[in-house]
């Protein structure tokens, strides 16, 4: 005879309750892990320029700081010195670039205070970044960002790419966010018609590439940092410069 | 009802196939997801008249289906249209291109490209986007050379240059750094090239060739295959084996002798039906 009141004894303890949730045993999760999954930008930045030119590199992008569809703040430079060797340009959140500049920033004072004469160099820099980008990832709470490493390693100028998945590469031009699809041909026609450009030329060519992405990227802001770095001159980080907009063709338009 | 004057359509959405494709739907036939071809087709205005270019390639999501495929279709006799970035952008042209040609029998006058423009959207208008047509439109009529770029839900422009499809970015931006106004035609025709080129580079939807259609007053160039920008690779060497790699052991030849030849008729027999 059975008791109709009763419940059967259970199986097993601790175990899944079919139909919720359950939390594996030896993960990290408690009351006070509000940690967000896979976030949106909020204030973001758009494409960054970058080339290699003669025995140096140059990355621009403009300063303005999106919120969404909102230009609100038209004064948020992200090209910044790293040291002598290195610049560094980012592109997306504009939070977690200042959280992972200051990230790098410390790391740099902790070498300053090794003293040891060894100073950081831009593909290591480039290389723990893409650790960073990568295991953040791989935890979906990513870094929203796609960071441009340039510097000079060995006599040889060196220009790389991360982005919020961890896809890092190296290459004479690269170009994040709207850049990558307008920027690219252009600086990719004109790499293939002159391999090294000089200083100079690089300049024109990225001022010109500053100008078509204010043009058409409907995110973009007239002003912008350019960053150059090579052996003769070291980082140096110029801004802001105006973009020299021609509106004639405003005329034949009817 | 007179043939030369064109029925001019009735006002508002044509819902005529709606009834019949959820009557399809309910049996097990979606409507089939029209797949994007990827393209990139541009048109000038220069000193002369209007220059308008295409890439070649048709492309079935991630396969070449037509490695040199024509986009820039005939309209009129001065109007040209680049079509791309769907299929039905064929059967749009070729219905406008008869609806033009009885406009200009009906009118007795050279048809003019804002007819054309107008005619393609208000019919594509009618169709709320699903004809994905995106055409660059560019002709010369009386009233001079006109460039047009009409997108499929049915909005139009009217630019001195324009691109359109997925290689337009980068054809885009060689225009916006390189185009005047008043290009000599050996001008325009290199910046149309080298914008197209761009596209067939730099776009992985658009590739092979670059075709040319050049419109100035009174005459038509339509350069197919003005740039064979991909060359398909030319063999190094032959993989054929010469005679004798493989060692003969022995030889040995059967002759077939034709003893007789004879010819016999055979009655088809009736069949057995019992």
């Amino acid at each position: 005879m059975f008791d109709a009141a009763s419940n059967p004894p259970s199986f097993w303890h601790n175990g899944p309750a079919p139909g919720a949730f359950y939390n594996f045993p030896g993960t990290r999760s408690g009351p006070g892990d509000f940690r967000q999954h896979s976030q949106a930008p909020v204030t973001t930045a758009t494409s960054i320029v970058a080339l290699t030119y003669k025995k140096g590199v140059i990355i621009a992008g403009d300063i303005l700081g999106s919120y969404g569809s909102l230009a609100r703040y038209r004064n948020c430079p992200r090209i910044v010195k790293v040291n002598d060797n290195i610049i560094l340009g980012a592109g997306g959140d504009y939070a977690d670039f200042q959280y992972v500049k200051d990230l790098i920033e410390q790391k740099i004072i902790d070498e300053d205070c090794l003293d040891d004469g060894f100073k950081l160099k831009p593909k290591s820099l480039y290389c723990w970044l893409t650790r960073i980008m990568y295991n953040r990832r791989s935890k979906f709470d990513p870094f929203w960002n796609n960071f441009v490493v340039g510097g000079i390693q060995d006599g040889e100028p060196f220009l790389g790419t991360v982005d919020k998945l961890g896809t890092a590469f190296t290459d004479k031009i690269i170009c994040s966010g709207y850049g990558a699809y307008i920027a690219v041909p252009l600086l990719r026609d004109a790499l293939e018609k002159n391999p090294t450009p000089s200083k100079a030329e690089a300049r024109e060519l990225v001022e010109k590439c500053m100008e078509v992405l204010y043009y058409r990227d409907a995110r973009s802001f007239p002003k912008y940092q350019i960053a150059t770095i090579d052996e003769v001159d070291g980082p140096v980080v110029e801004g802001p410069i105006s973009v020299v907009q021609n509106w004639d063709l405003a005329h034949m338009i009817h | 009802m007179s043939v030369l004057c064109p029925e001019i359509p009735p006002p508002g959405f044509s819902f005529a196939n709606c009834k019949r494709n959820a009557l399809l739907e309910s049996k097990g036939f979606p409507v089939p997801k029209a797949t994007k071809t990827g393209t990139t087709i541009v048109g000038i205005i220069y000193k002369d008249g209007v220059i308008l270019g295409a890439d070649t390639r048709a492309t079935e999501d991630t396969t070449v289906s037509d490695k040199n495929c024509e986009k820039i279709h005939y309209l009129a006799p001065n109007i040209c249209c680049g079509a791309g970035t769907a299929a039905d952008t064929e059967q749009t042209t070729q219905m406008i291109s008869s609806q033009l040609e009885l406009h200009r029998l009906y009118t007795n006058r050279v048809a003019r490209v804002v007819t054309a423009n107008q005619m393609l959207k208000q019919y594509l208008f009618r169709y709320q986007g699903h004809i994905g047509a995106a055409l660059v439109l560019g002709g010369v009529d009386a009233t001079g050379p006109h460039l047009y770029s009409i997108y499929p839900h049915g909005s139009t422009d009217k630019l001195p240059y324009t691109t359109m499809g997925s290689g337009s970015l980068a054809a885009m931006a060689v225009f916006e750094s390189r185009w005047k106004p008043d290009l000599s035609e050996d001008e325009g025709v290199k910046l149309v090239r080298d914008a197209i080129a761009a596209g067939i580079f730099n776009d992985l939807g658009s590739g092979s060739n670059v075709d040319v259609c050049v419109i100035r007053k009174g005459s038509v160039d339509y350069r197919r295959t003005y740039d064979e920008a991909n060359k398909k690779g030319v063999r190094q060497s032959s993989y054929r084996y010469p005679k004798g790699t493989t060692a003969v052991l022995s030889t040995k030849v059967i002759n077939v002798e034709v003893v007789d030849v004879a010819v016999h008729q055979i009655e088809p027999e009736r069949m057995d039906t019992a």
